[in-house]
């Protein structure tokens, strides 16, 4: 009996091999949002804006146009470009440590803002790029290359909970906290991004998903233990869901 | 056809602006330089522009950065410690070759120093102002007609060389109402293949500034440097009113060179044949002009409203033999006609060669 | 046969889709080392347990790299 193909790479992602750790989230943040670019037909007309952090490269993997950003910067840039182009889907691509620390002005007044933008966001709960340091989203507790001892609530602060921050503003549309942990959470994730751009290209305004990652290389531990602790600590501190969604679906 | 009017320089400027085809402004207040985003907040909703007051200067030149790469005509305005805050997003537009315009109504540092004008970003202005290896092409205007043409002047040569443009202003050139004539260019905007607006029809494209494989970064310094050695070729503008022997050569820039021009006019109502020259781009700066007119000259005077940031260029750029003197007012204090008549008198007595001190007057 | 092919020369051995496969069909090749300087994960189908079609093992690679292959009618 015939063999049909069913599940292969989308054809917006490159044919090329990530440059992301072993067991790294960030590879299949890519490949779902070029799924949900392929399944709305948009790839000719979408523009991506990684941030500063390991995602910095998806300029090599997403056959779109692509512009860089500075560090945190990226949803100031995609407003400059939205405004220009109201008529192509712009995304950014950020880390925790882009998109919570540095960059936390520009998110939270392009969200109020309306900006009818969608702005992917990865929660690894550190900073990959620059060697595992404390970033905003690390747990209590948790030992990074800057916290030591791990992170102390009394001096270091708790984690920021971004989804949460951006849902109750009147600009935000849509706004979605996944994991991408088990194949039934990003089937999960899977929606969250379609819906996302769906809202984009319904002029529905800002439009925000969360994906929870594991960074193996800088949580220090093996792929396999990385499931485990999604699953036990980041799954606490960060509740999955969708905390908005103006439309309705 | 040009059209008369008389414009107060900040709104000379977003006229110009709005002539040269911009029709994205991003910007966020500072004194003195409100005139220009209040304007445009009225004026670009007429032409079917965009305003919008950023959250922060670090947004506003970031959103300049994105639209640039969407292949518009846009620009934002500030001062001082605004200009500070966009460095960074200068150097990325520099890095990624992004056009754009950045005005710099100038007030006086460091720190949140003072809103009266001042000449005291020079350094900033021309030597690049963020990290890495660039420059902006920096236009400095000294009258109102100049806030309005340097402005469209600007985004050509940012076009034109795929870098971003400072019009380097003071409060003095922003607030000041005089005559000026509307007279644009015929508008032709230039194509920009490497624009990002989808790919369509072609293949994916990419704005960047990172550059990490063997040596790229490198040859990427190398390309950037030869656009600004092209720069220094082709669009040196500057000003000259010279005299046969000349005994002095005055040179100052923007609002500065106004009082200047005055006081050279002073000298010579004296019978003392002094010489004006005024940089009107000051990156490039008219080195070479400098070099030919000092060879004829033995002094010059540098009149600016800084420590002497200019001066350092002039220094550069001079006739070997020739000294030049410095009269300098750091602290928001506008030289007088007469103070610099005294020093260009003081000059001429002081025999051959100078000192190159600083003057204060 | 369902089936599903791993490009396995691009695979960085995270054990991803060992772990998630329902019936146990994707094993790390302790026996091979791949150019990446990983052993790579090997697909070995099981007639007693035959392979779904599932996908989980594709949906789950961060990597991107499993193809799957479906009967067109029925179910197995
Ligand atoms: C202005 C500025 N400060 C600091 C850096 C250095 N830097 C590069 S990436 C990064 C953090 C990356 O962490 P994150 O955003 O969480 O992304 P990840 O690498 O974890 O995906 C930092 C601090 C920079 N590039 N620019
Ligand atoms: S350092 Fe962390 S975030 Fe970066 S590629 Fe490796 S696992 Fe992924
Ligand atoms: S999930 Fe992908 S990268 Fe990981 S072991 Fe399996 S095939 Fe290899």
């Amino acid at each position: 009996m015939a063999l049909t193909k069913v599940f292969t790479r989308p054809d917006s992602l490159r044919d090329l091999d990530f440059h992301f750790c072993p067991g790294c989230h960030h590879g299949t943040a890519h490949r779902l949002i070029c799924e949900a670019i392929d399944y709305h037909g948009i790839k000719k007309k979408t523009i991506g804006i990684p941030g500063v952090g390991c995602g910095v490269f998806l300029y090599n993997y997403f056959d779109l146009d692509v512009c860089e950003a500075p560090h945190g910067r990226a949803p100031a840039v995609a407003t400059g470009f939205k405004r220009v182009l109201p008529q192509n889907i712009i995304f950014t691509y950020q880390g925790d440590g882009d998109l919570g620390s540095i960059g936390m002005s520009e998110i939270i007044h392009t969200a109020n803002r309306g900006e009818n933008i969608t702005v992917f966001f990865i929660n690894n709960s550190v900073y990959g790029m620059t060697g595992g340091q404390m970033a905003p989203t690390t747990l209590p507790g948790q030992k990074t290359t800057t916290t030591p001892y791990g992170r102390d609530f009394r001096t270091e602060g708790y984690p920021i909970r971004m989804t949460e921050m951006l849902a109750p503003l009147e600009g935000v549309a849509f706004a979605a906290r996944v994991s991408l942990h088990t194949p039934s959470q990003v089937k999960k994730a899977r929606k969250a991004v379609l819906r996302a751009l769906d809202i984009q290209l319904k002029n529905g305004g800002f439009s925000f998903v969360e994906f929870l990652c594991a960074c193996p290389t800088n949580w220090g531990l093996s792929p396999r233990q990385c499931i485990e602790k999604i699953d036990k600590e980041m799954l606490q501190a960060f509740p999955l869901g969708t905390y908005k969604d103006r439309q309705g679906s | 056809m040009s059209e008369r009017k008389i414009l107060r320089g900040c709104v000379a400027l977003a006229e110009g602006a709005i002539a040269a085809g911009c029709r994205f402004y991003f910007g966020y207040p500072i004194t003195p330089q409100n005139d220009i985003p209040e304007y445009l907040s009225a004026r670009l909703p007429q032409v079917e522009g965009v305003f919008i007051q950023a959250e922060s200067e670090i947004a506003s030149i970031n959103m300049l950065l994105g639209a640039a790469a969407a292949g518009a005509r846009a620009m934002t305005s500030s001062s001082g410690p605004g200009i500070s805050l966009m460095q960074e997003g200068l150097s990325y537009m520099a890095g990624s070759e992004l056009p754009g315009l950045v005005v710099n109504i100038t007030r006086i540092g460091p720190g949140l120093g003072g809103i009266a004008a001042s000449q005291g970003d020079y350094r900033q202005a021309t030597r690049g102002g963020g990290h890495g290896d660039y420059h902006l092409i920096v236009l400095a205007p000294n009258s109102v007609q100049e806030m309005y043409d340097l402005t469209i002047k600007a985004f050509y040569l940012a076009d034109k060389y795929r870098n971003p443009a400072m019009i380097l202003s003071d409060a003095i050139l922003g607030q000041m109402k005089e005559p000026l004539s509307l007279d644009p260019p015929p508008l032709v905007l230039p194509e920009k293949p490497w624009a990002l607006t989808g790919a369509r029809g072609r293949k994916a494209q990419l704005i960047k500034s990172l550059y990490l494989a063997d040596g790229e970064m490198e040859q990427h310094n190398w390309h950037l440097h030869e656009k600004y050695r092209r720069l220094e070729r082709e669009e040196v503008l500057v000003e000259t009113d010279l005299e046969e022997k000349m005994e002095v050569l005055l040179v100052a820039f923007g609002s500065c060179s106004r009082m200047v021009h005055s006081a050279v006019e002073l000298a010579r109502s004296r019978g003392i044949r002094v010489g004006f020259l005024r940089p009107v781009t000051v990156y490039p700066f008219p080195r070479q002009a400098l070099r030919e007119v000092s060879r004829e000259v033995g002094k010059v005077l540098v009149v600016e409203m800084n420590t002497g940031q200019m001066w350092d260029d002039v220094r550069l750029s001079l006739y070997p033999g020739c000294r030049a003197g410095l009269l300098a007012r750091p602290g928001g204090g506008i030289p007088a006609p007469g103070q610099i008549l005294a020093e260009i008198e003081n000059l001429v007595k002081a025999g051959d060669g100078i000192d190159e001190s600083v003057y204060q007057a | 046969m369902n089936r599903i092919e791993i490009r396995d020369e691009s695979c960085k051995g995270c054990q991803y889709c060992v772990i998630f496969c329902p019936r146990e069909l994707v094993q790390i090749d302790k026996g091979r080392i791949n150019a990446l300087g990983y052993n790579p994960a090997r697909f070995v189908d099981n007639p007693d347990r035959p392979c779904r079609g599932c996908a989980l093992c594709a949906e789950i690679c961060p990597d991107a790299l499993i193809e799957v292959y479906r009967k067109e009618k029925g179910r197995s």
